[in-house]
């Protein structure tokens, strides 16, 4: 066969997007991941010609919410073309095959183009008692990751879950919930960190992988430092509000219509690395804070056990849950005062034993001389 | 008459350096300087008639102050550690490092003497007790957390490089929750330690007529010539001189 492969750049075309269309969308992506003019054309050149990178999409234990928020990215190519129709070869959610013959085109996909495409899992694995707890077409889900990861060029994480998760990993964690870096050994493992994450992110991602054939820039956690850089507090249009010590006291008073910061409501902007602020959601619509809700820290491990969610500080562990470190220091302190209050009687009546025997040896040594 | 007038041969001993003094007292009025402002950062007060936003940024000045001040208490810091090498054999690190028998053995003396009050006679020690030298170690530690723990949470905040190179911490707790997390239960620590401390010193002051209060200030302590040899016989350093400047 000497046919050439169609390009990203000809699918979309296909697709009945003009070039007009592909070039906003470059524009807009390279916005994101923050590329200068000579990165936009990298990209617009990348994407001409380059056949599409092949996707393999699995799903653990999750709740698909990752999925919902890519299929809600505001440019319609992201979703429709990366995803719907053309570079997605398996996917068990959006494929239109179901059973052996999804199962099929998995293995087909692997081995056709070994070393080539693109893993991303969506979802946690589950370890415990042999991993039965994720069971899909008769093999664990570690399996599954574990032989697609073999043949894949690098791996993203989607979400908290696959990240760090998530809910099911929260405490006492039943199933073992284990993330994706932990499982995977040897493949670089991108952390796309959020509950979900960005739609926008996501793509920029994908983007990011397709263009420049190496992996973005990573901070500490593993997540892409384009996107998780800077914390929501940063980027927050409430900022001014918190930096005047103006806040919100509970959720129905004066503060709150308007508009003033959400800390005291327990909110993780200070805490949390996301895009939130910037990129927002829903097209660009709104993000939970200009909605008038806190930040609950989703794209951060163990957001779950660091609750409670309204409140500035975490519960103290093996305390319960209502006990912060300052009830307990409070406690301490009053402790420490009884202690000094005793101790403080105890010393007077040794140091009053103390002069009286001073007097006897004086009156001695008086009675003495 | 019941006055009480008795001479006693007491000699001055020059205990805490110079250094060791600076510190002491940088040292105090940055970490209150530090609760006051961290607690504020954690518990801001509510105002409920205010400005609009942009004409007030009180909270930023009580961070900035904070920040500010953390600086002044981590080199304040790095100099005791110094200090603890060079110094005389009051200040050396040795001390507070219960390394050896003898210095267990005196915990124990002193928990009996001073906490609990069994024995009558107070124990002679120019520096501090083993006891003290062990709980000084414990907030030698919580300085370190703090540090760690407060640039490590800074370095969102600030471009410059030295607070970069506590990132590693944050990512070792889990995350900036954590952090923060450690960086305020910590505070509470302080908080006990300096109620027990202020406490403790003028205790002893109170019944052993050394002048420890006010040596924090001087330098000197008193002692009878007795007391000093030995207090030089327990000492954990061997031949340790003494250093005067
Ligand atoms: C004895 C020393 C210190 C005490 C008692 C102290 C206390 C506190 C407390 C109680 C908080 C509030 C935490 C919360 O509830 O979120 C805080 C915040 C903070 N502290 Fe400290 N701190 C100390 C030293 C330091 C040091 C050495 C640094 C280093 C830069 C530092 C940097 C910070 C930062 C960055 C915050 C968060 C401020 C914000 O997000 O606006 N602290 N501190
Ligand atoms: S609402 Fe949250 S993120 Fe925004 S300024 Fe306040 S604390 Fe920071």
């Amino acid at each position: 066969m000497s046919r050439k492969k169609p390009t990203v750049y000809d699918e979309i075309r296909a697709q009945g997007y003009s070039r007009r269309d592909f070039l906003k969308f470059c524009g807009m992506m390279g916005a994101f991941l923050g590329l200068e003019a000579s990165g936009i054309t990298q990209m617009v050149k990348a994407l001409e010609t380059k056949p599409r990178l092949p996707l393999i999409w699995l799903h653990g234990q999750e709740c698909t919410c990752c999925s919902e928020s890519f299929i809600r990215s505001s440019h319609p190519i992201v979703a429709d073309i990366l995803l719907n129709k053309v570079s997605l070869d398996y996917t068990e959610t959006l494929m239109a095959a179901a059973g052996h013959q999804a199962e099929a085109a998995r293995q087909a996909t692997m081995e056709k183009y070994k070393g080539e495409y693109l893993l991303l899992v969506e979802g946690s694995v589950p370890t415990k008692d042999d991993g039965v707890y994720c069971v899909i077409g008769g093999k664990t889900f570690e399996n599954i990751v574990n032989e697609a990861a073999e043949g894949a060029k690098a791996v993203i994480a989607w979400g908290n879950c696959a990240s760090s998760g998530c809910v099911q990993a929260a405490n006492p964690n039943p199933t073992s919930a284990t993330p994706i870096h932990k499982i995977v050994k040897g493949k670089p493992v991108i952390n796309v960190q959020g509950c979900p994450p960005i739609a926008e992110v996501m793509a920029g991602v994908v983007v990011h992988l397709l263009t420049f054939d190496r992996l973005p820039q990573l901070d500490k956690h593993g997540r892409p430092k384009a996107f998780y850089s800077r914390r929501i507090h940063d980027t927050c249009y409430r900022r001014p509000n918190y930096d005047a010590g103006l806040f919100v006291e509970s959720f129905d008073d004066d503060n709150a219509r308007k508009g003033y910061c959400l800390y005291k409501m327990g909110c993780r902007g200070p805490v949390t690395y996301n895009s939130c602020g910037v990129i927002k959601w829903n097209n660009g619509v709104s993000f939970p804070i200009q909605s008038g809700h806190p930040c609950i820290g989703c794209s951060e491990a163990n957001f779950w056990d660091n609750g409670p969610f309204y409140s500035h500080l975490p519960s103290f562990p093996g305390f319960g849950i209502e006990k912060n470190a300052d009830d307990i220091g409070l406690a301490l302190g009053a402790i420490t005062a009884t202690g000094i209050a005793a101790h403080a009687v105890a010393t007077n009546i040794r140091k009053r034993r103390l002069i009286q025997s001073g007097r006897m040896k004086d009156k001695k040594q008086n009675s003495n001389t | 008459m019941d006055t009480q007038i008795k001479t006693a041969q007491y000699k001055e001993v020059y205990v805490w350096e110079t250094p060791v003094r600076f510190y002491h007292w940088i040292n105090a009025i940055s970490i209150l300087i530090l609760s006051v402002t961290g607690y504020l950062i954690g518990n801001p007060p509510a105002i409920t008639q205010a400005v609009e936003a942009s004409y007030s940024y009180w909270f930023g000045i009580v961070r900035f102050i904070h920040f500010a001040t953390a600086y002044v208490f981590f080199f304040n810091f790095l100099m005791r550690i110094y200090w603890g090498f060079v110094g005389n054999q009051y200040a050396r690190w040795t001390n507070f490092i219960p390394f050896k028998k003898a210095q267990w053995k005196e915990v124990v003396d002193v928990l009996r003497v001073d906490i609990v009050q069994l024995q009558e006679k107070p124990l002679v020690k120019l520096g501090h007790n083993a006891l003290a030298s062990i709980t000084y170690f414990l907030t030698f530690i919580a300085f370190v957390l703090m540090s760690l723990t407060g640039f490590g949470i800074y370095s969102a905040m600030s471009d410059s490089w030295f607070p970069q190179q506590f990132t590693w911490f944050v990512h070792l707790l889990g995350g900036d929750l954590p952090a923060r997390q450690l960086h305020h239960i910590l505070m509470w620590f302080f908080i006990v330690f300096a109620i027990i401390h202020i406490y403790l010193t003028i205790y002893h002051d109170y019944v052993e007529r050394h002048g420890v209060l006010s040596s924090m200030i001087g330098g000197w302590k008193f002692a009878k010539d007795e007391d000093k040899k030995a207090d030089q016989d327990s000492d954990t350093i061997e031949n340790a001189e003494e250093k005067t400047i």
